[in-house]
């Protein structure tokens, strides 16, 4: 279905409202291609198309929601007296509806590439078959590779509601993944990962992610369970994009209104080290999280979060902005599928300066991290607990060490952000959508023998 | 059997398609039909916020050549719509092959009967309001220091149909229902967390079996009981791990590890281990697809294979893996039943159903007594594992600290971290009073399905928890 084609539906749904009803129609459709490699052979090409539909329903400050994945008409009629009859049960809220125009101009941001459609799927599987024999060249010690697996997207997504917003934005995006696994007389296997996403196949960094892949798999190697101890954690960008990521997503009016998060009420106050700044920008069109409209059809904009340590504010979509006084900054996030919540579009953090290598430099007892894991288990992000599992190598005097693993690290998010001890000057754009550079954080407790 | 009675395809329609996919002289090829309704009520901050319905319909046509897989879906299941679907997927596997064509001739409908007591769907929505308003008010009631609720109700049914080209012809008709209470209490500025959630393979019985209010009841109490809770200690410790929740350890320690497609890979600390001693002898492990009503249940995989009940580890021994159709076939043996699939828009993987260790013969009390200075995990959460290292985590979230055989302290949240192979080997104890855990769902490779998993009380020799206290 062509962008037009899905606007016109979901405008055509949004019009069928009764006296005293708001609706408020999503539709979404695209094409997506799937490849995963295993020993210089296709071991699966995933052709798919999908199409969803999502209607809310408001009366009277009562909300139903239903959703299909199909966008037959049976299906979009079901669709709409399943929300109408789920809104009877629903209770109200005064601040409940959906998004009003805001009169806030949507950015131009150009999320579209031609090349991830004619790409033929020959060459596709030809990236990942590429990626895959780089990595199992790269050393002998390299034992194989768990899967080298490229993806796309193209697809639309149209909003249309009584309140008079008509929505509509078509992105691509491709991406490529690789797990290597490595072994050393005999010794225990490591493995090691790396990725890349880009709006095109062709700005997919196949040389850095397999060295990537390599080098953290290699460099993994021997590790062995350290001693418990204090130590600094160096963060290149991608995992303090999912360290900082987690703790800027409980700056959401949803967490804020209902006291489900720790930073409840601290606008103005110092919540971080000085040197940290960072923001909610999908209006960058650097950014994979780039975005011309929110989950409701509100023009994406830019949002301070936290400069020089000080908590400026947080992310609202309608319904958290009517209740908090403060109105919607256009952070409403949402599947096709799902209600709308206020969420991170594309987080990016203010660059300090220095390289990863002069941060490691400044270090004196730390560690490099590579991985994290039960990131899900591990961190409460109300009471702000933060354990999670670690690998990666030691940090002595500035240099790098022994690898290490079988060990977890653990603060509180609160203490976390406080704790950040330099901040790189170069970002990266990340394919979750945050840019961010480098981040030591000093001082975390490391539990290990 | 109750409103399956129609088949979401005709027979002749899916040999057609299935001699379609075939045509390029494939060696295997499956159709997969699923048609989903999910209903969910969500109450929050003191009101109900929102009632969500869901349906999908859709086919999922997988062709195999060789090593390769070509896969199409689509939500077109007309003869038309499947016909392309299985072209694209036979074009995807292809990859200029050629061979003869042989039409697909198969059986009739191996039917299950998926009834259940009390249909979900029949049930009116104003009694699931009740269930979550009367959660709410129970949790509310526990103490004044409860600051926040919140309550879930969610139930589907979910219809599928799988026919192959080796004649298989079988559907099910799955439905579950689950709740879920959270709670925050606070004191001070000292926000803390609480949960209870139960899930079955049934309808509505469900809540003729769990009481909602004491649900409630239980999730308020771990929250405040957590506020007085003290951080947990960070280093190596004897750990003893309560029944129930702790199934999860043996899901990441092991059963990942005993998956069919990574021991293949090489990706699994278990690979080419089989027939040896991998574990302490207390040990047996158990993944089984046919625990009725459990959230793991299943009377067939995706992929159309009864659900079996599989020993992995057998008094220590690694006795076998799991497996999937197509693992299966290129070692020619039978599927364990683990072939699983999140959606028709996912390709089948092997999968867990419901993971754990069987009942020992130990005392619980007297496991908790053997232990000087240590921790005792009440529930765990979530967990992860690197099935290569066999390295895993996963979350505390009640536990308290175990000084001179007794249970003393509640600790704060932490996570614990092991070697799977290491851990197997250092289990000391098995208690006798064996239980499920609450109902998880898995996730490998972006895919999430419905698991169970159990343990009885047991204690490890050592993990090591990652706290803040030294």
């Amino acid at each position: 279905m062509s962008p037009d084609e899905l606007l016109a539906l979901a405008s055509s749904v949004a019009e069928r409202s009764g006296k005293g009803e708001e609706i408020e129609v999503a539709c979404s459709a695209g094409e997506s291609t799937s490849v995963r490699v295993y020993g210089g052979k296709l071991e699966s090409l995933t052709i798919a198309s999908s199409q969803a539909i999502g209607v809310r329903v408001l009366v009277e400050g009562r909300e139903g929601f239903a959703s299909a994945g199909t966008l037959d008409p049976d299906s979009v009629e079901a669709v709409l007296s399943e929300a109408r009859d789920n809104a009877r049960f629903a209770e109200a809220d005064r601040f409940m509806g959906i998004a009003q125009p805001d009169g806030v101009e949507a950015v131009d941001v150009d999320l579209w590439s031609d090349e991830v459609l004619s790409t033929s799927n020959e060459d596709k599987i030809a990236i990942a078959i590429e990626a895959e024999q780089r990595v199992r060249d790269a050393d002998s010690r390299i034992t194989g590779v768990r899967v080298s697996a490229y993806g796309d997207s193209a697809g639309s997504f149209a909003l249309a509601s009584t309140a008079g917003i008509r929505a509509c934005t078509s992105a691509t995006f491709a991406s490529l993944s690789i797990q290597a696994l490595a072994q050393d007389d005999g010794a225990r296997t490591q493995t090691g990962f790396a990725s890349d996403g880009a709006r095109k196949p062709s700005d997919l960094d196949l040389d850095a992610v397999s060295k990537r892949a390599v080098s953290q798999t290699l460099d993994l190697l021997g590790a062995s369970q350290p001693k418990t101890a204090t130590v600094d954690l160096v963060l290149d960008p991608r995992l303090a994009a999912t360290v900082l990521g987690l703790i800027a997503g409980t700056l959401t009016g949803d967490r804020i209104l209902k006291g489900r998060s720790p930073f409840v009420d601290r606008v103005g106050e110092q919540v971080a080290s000085p040197l940290l700044s960072f923001l909610d920008d999908p209006t960058d069109p650097k950014s994979l999280g780039a975005d011309a409209y929110d989950g409701e059809g509100l023009a994406c904009r830019a949002v301070p979060l936290v400069e020089q340590g000080v908590l400026q504010g947080y992310l609202h979509d309608s319904y958290t902005g009517r209740r908090s006084g403060h109105g919607s900054t256009g952070s409403a996030v949402r599947g096709t599928r799902g209600l709308p919540s206020p969420g991170l579009h594309a987080m990016a953090v203010r660059p300090g300066s220095g390289t990863l290598d002069e941060l490691i430099g400044q270090v004196d007892k730390g560690v490099l991290v590579f991985s994290l894991a039960g990131l899900h288990s591990g961190v409460n992000p109300v009471s702000g607990d933060f354990s999670v599992g670690i690998e990666g190598r030691m940090i002595r005097n500035g240099r790098l060490a022994e690898p290490i693993a079988e060990c977890t690290v653990a603060s509180t998010l609160q203490r976390l952000l406080l704790d950040v001890a330099a901040v790189g000057g170069e970002v990266s754009h990340l394919p979750m959508g945050v840019s961010t550079p480098p981040v030591v954080i000093g001082g975390v407790s490391l539990s290990g023998a | 059997m109750a409103e399956t009675v129609e088949p979401l395809i005709d027979r002749d329609t899916l040999s057609a398609v299935l001699t379609e996919a075939m045509s390029a002289g494939a060696g295997f090829a499956d159709v997969f039909v699923e048609q989903v309704e999910r209903a969910s009520v969500q109450l929050d901050d003191g009101r109900i916020e929102s009632l969500a319905s869901g349906r999908d319909r859709g086919a999922g046509i997988r062709v195999v050549e060789g090593d390769s897989t070509g896969f199409a879906h689509t939500v077109d299941l007309s003869s038309r719509g499947l016909l392309r679907a299985a072209k694209a997927a036979a074009d995807a596997a292809r990859r200029g092959n050629q061979g003869a064509v042989q039409p697909v001739e198969l059986g009739s409908l191996d039917a299950a009967d998926g009834g259940v007591a009390v249909a979900p769907s029949s049930v009116d929505k104003a009694d699931k309001v009740s269930l979550l308003r009367k959660a709410e008010e129970a949790a509310r009631g526990a103490d004044g220091s409860i600051s926040q609720v919140s309550a879930g109700y969610g139930e589907s049914r979910r219809r599928i149909l799988v026919a192959n080209s080796d004649g298989v012809h079988a559907a099910d008709d799955q439905t579950r229902t689950r709740f879920s209470v959270g709670c925050v209490a606070s004191d001070d500025g000292t926000l803390q967390t609480g949960n209870e959630t139960v899930g079955l393979s049934t309808g509505y019985e469900l809540f003729d079996r769990y009481d909602v209010e004491q649900m409630a009841r239980d999730a308020a109490g771990r929250a405040l009981t957590k506020l007085r809770a003290r951080p947990a200690p960070s280093g190596t410790l004897p750990v003893v791990i309560g029944p129930g929740s702790g199934g999860v350890l043996f899901h990441e320690a092991c059963g990942h590890g005993l998956e069919a497609d990574l021991v293949r890979k090489g990706a699994s600390a278990f690979a080419g281990r089989k027939g040896e001693l991998v574990a302490s002898p207390l040990v047996t492990v158990i993944d089984d697809g046919t625990m009725d009503d459990e959230w793991g249940y299943l009377r067939i995989d995706d992929e159309g294979h009864p659900g079996s009940r599989n020993v992995l580890i057998e008094d220590g021994v690694l006795v076998d893996y799991m497996w999937d159709a197509l693992r299966a076939r290129a070692e020619q043996r039978p599927s364990s039943g683990n072939g699983r699939r999140q959606s028709y828009r996912h390709l089948p993987m092997v999968r867990m159903t419901n993971t754990y260790l069987s009942g020992g013969t130990t005392d619980p009390e007297d496991i908790i007594a053997s232990v000087d200075n240590g921790v005792y995990v009440a529930r765990l959460g979530g967990g992860q594992v690197n099935t290569a290292s066999g390295d895993f985590v996963f979350g505390m979230v009640e536990a308290y600290l175990i000084e001179n055989g007794r249970l003393t302290a509640p600790l704060r949240e932490g996570q614990l971290i092991g070697n799977g192979p290491k851990v197997l080997q250092m289990i000391e104890a098995v208690g006798n009073d064996f239980a499920m855990g609450p109902p998880g769902t898995c996730g490998k490779d972006g895919q999430g399905v419905p698991v169970g998993d159990g343990v009885p009380t047991l204690k490890v020799r050592e993990l090591t928890i990652g706290g803040t206290a030294a």
